[in-house]
């Protein structure tokens, strides 16, 4: 076919393809750089206009009255909103969140410090509950009614129902209290910290370029069960939406034909009805992605781990604002950006949105 | 004639009639359905618990029994009792009031809200319609739990700041609701009627246009309550929601955080009160979807 159309048309159908592919990643680009601004709207309004007196929150209430006018000064909350605001937006693109008042060190450099110990346990999260929840999916939806339909049913409502530190608090006393099967709170035991030299931050990469298996060991066990924890929180997610996908194809005629033709029935369900649910499922597992670094808040929480989530928790407990504010943008700015990423891959991967 | 016939008679006269018909067939049909029935009762077991809280526990949820510290689970106290001698159980009972303010209030704040500005925005169209859902993706596309956290950080912690907090990011869903419910109608005649004889737009949304989104508001604000008694327990669990000695659920367990290891039962059992009322609250807007909402049965 493409070889009767003449080079011109090709070539003229070629580039209009081509200007207004341009013309959706320049829209995909301004939506993202809009919603950046909206979330920065958000930490500024919550930083500089909720609490009755920011100055108050930075200086405490017995400062002098020169502090006081010197700190107003400093924060340039004499100026108008809209001025302020446009400042907050260049500090922030500058990667300037300000200074913690925990830690005396500047927000932006904790952040990523802390973020790589988040990044880890997210990953292995995720990677548990694509392992698990996609063939628990597609095992429920081909056999519904069967044991692992009803065990999928009764997981994706606990996924709902149960209160993340709850099940990581439960973890702990029959995993590590009782059983003794994993090792207990924080990211490695005490006399291994620091022993590796960063290179990614992610303990289980650092300790297995060192060549130390004992460090690798010992970053696993503490590990596993926070992970195990956010991954059943995404597989209970994947799991319940691979099985709602599968039921929708394999009500579908090709399927009926497949199996008419005589075709195995696992080609028919891995082949011919997985096939089209990839391209959604991906949108899924992204959210769920997602979806785990706001879960590691809680779970960060529970297992002391020193991630952003227990950073995020610790300033929130000294009202430590600057801290506060640089922790939910930078989650904020992760979630966006996520999101918007495995829309766009939907948009490319699945020829029927294509117009 | 019997009230069975009364209220399903085929052409009712009073509207009063249809309305009461309406509502019969509606929960013979959620009755049918076994898991509707337990969200029901566990739901109104949860609204009984709360009214009737000061007959049903045994003990003052605050009185203090030193010498009777960490006793495990007994017939005297069915749920142990915590690090100063209270009696779990009776906590637990109270806390059935904290989270069914928190849950009424969120959802009396945050759906009329969300209603309103959809119906707006789905209304006139336009540039209105342009900033509303603007706002409402931003806010849609932040991580809720993030967002409340902050708030809360501003606001400071308590009972009432993490309500407004929760509040603040529930209201964009419900908003993206009314929005595409009302599109749907917008431009129908019933509408175009009311615009002919005269009535002002204030009236056509308050009067025509959001009676009609309701039906699918209660239905997501049933779904919705299992995440918000969460998030409300999350913020209590960090200590930025209900303080103590408020027997909260989540505060509870962040208490018995401490105990875990050797006393289970102090930070165990105030969550399996926070998963059965979750799980009671998902059940009942499954069955309240499939009889509002027939267009969504057995999509979940």
């Amino acid at each position: 076919m493409a070889a009767s159309i003449p080079d011109q048309t090709r070539r003229a159908r070629t580039f209009s393809e081509a200007t207004s592919s341009l013309r959706n990643l320049l829209g995909f680009i301004l939506a993202v750089l809009l919603t950046f601004l909206g979330l920065m709207a958000i930490t500024f309004f919550i930083g500089r206009v909720v609490p009755i007196d920011p100055v108050l929150s930075v200086v405490g209430d017995r400062a002098t009255q020169e502090l006081y006018d010197a700190t107003r000064i400093e924060l340039g909350l004499d100026k108008p909103l809209i001025v302020q605001f446009f400042a907050y937006v260049k500090d922030v693109a500058t990667g300037d969140f300000g200074m913690s008042i925990s830690t005396n060190r500047p927000v932006a450099e904790d952040l990523a410090r802390v973020f790589p110990a988040t990044l880890e346990m997210a990953t292995i999260g995720i990677l548990i509950g694509v392992f698990f929840g996609v063939p628990m999916g597609v095992l429920a939806a081909s056999k519904q009614g069967s044991w692992v339909d009803q065990i999928v049913r009764v997981l994706a409502l606990l996924g709902y129902s149960v209160p993340a530190f709850w099940l990581g608090l439960v973890g702990l006393a029959v995993f590590y209290a009782g059983l003794g099967w994993v090792s207990g709170p924080g990211r490695i035991d005490i006399f291994y910290d620091g022993v590796v030299t960063p290179v990614t931050g992610l303990l289980l990469i650092d300790s297995l370029l060192a060549g130390d298996f004992e460090i690798f060991k010992n970053a696993l066990g503490h590990l596993v069960l926070p992970a195990s924890i956010l991954g059943f929180f995404s597989l209970a997610y994947i799991a319940r939406m691979t099985r709602s996908f599968m039921l929708d194809q394999l009500g579908q005629e090709f399927v009926t034909t497949a199996r008419v033709k005589g075709v195995a029935e696992w080609r028919v369900i891995w082949l011919h009805a997985f096939a089209p649910i990839r391209v959604p499922l991906i949108t899924v597992i992204g959210l769920s992605y997602a979806g785990l670094l706001e879960g590691s808040v809680m779970i960060e929480t529970v297992f002391s781990w020193p991630g952003i989530g227990n950073y995020l928790t610790v300033a929130l407990l000294n009202a430590d604002m600057n801290a506060v504010l640089g922790a939910t943008l930078v989650i904020g700015a992760v979630f966006i950006f996520i999101n918007k990423i495995s829309d766009v891959l939907y948009r490319v991967l699945d020829p029927r949105s294509r117009s | 004639m019997s009230t069975r016939d009364w209220l399903l008679d085929p052409s009712p006269n009073s509207r009063f009639q249809a309305s009461a018909g309406d509502a019969y067939r509606m929960l013979r049909d959620m009755l049918r359905n076994p898991l509707t029935v337990i969200g029901g009762a566990i739901i109104l077991l949860l609204i009984l618990t709360a009214l009737f809280a000061p007959w049903i526990a045994p003990e003052s949820p605050v009185g203090q029994h030193l010498e009777g510290r960490l006793m495990p689970p007994s017939a005297a106290h069915w749920m142990g009792t915590d690090e100063l001698g209270r009696d779990i159980f009776s906590r637990v009972v109270y806390g059935a009031r904290i989270t069914l303010m928190i849950v009424a209030l969120v959802a009396i704040i945050s759906a009329p809200l969300g209603l309103l500005i959809g119906a707006v925005s789905g209304y006139f169209g336009g540039w209105v319609d342009t900033v509303l859902m603007g706002v409402t993706d931003v806010f849609l596309s932040m991580p809720k739990l993030i967002l409340a956290l902050a708030f809360v950080a501003a606001l400071g912690p308590g009972i009432e700041n993490a309500i407004i907090a929760i509040a603040i990011t529930a209201w964009p869903a419900y908003a993206r609701i009314a929005r595409a419910e009302t599109m749907t109608f917008r431009n129908s005649e019933f509408i175009a009627a009311m615009q002919l004889v005269g009535a002002s737009r204030t009236r056509i949304i308050l009067r025509h246009v959001l009676p009609l989104c309701t039906s699918s508001m209660i239905v997501r604000v049933t779904l919705d309550m299992a995440g918000i008694i969460l998030t409300a327990a999350g913020l209590g669990f960090l200590g930025l929601g209900a303080q103590p000695p408020l027997p909260e659920w989540g505060a509870m367990i962040s208490r018995g955080r401490v105990f875990i290891l050797d006393q289970w039962w102090v930070a165990t059992m105030p969550g399996f009160a926070i998963i059965i009322v979750s799980l009671g609250f998902c059940f009942l807007g499954d069955g309240l979807r499939d009889v509002l909402d027939p267009k969504q049965r057995g999509k979940s």
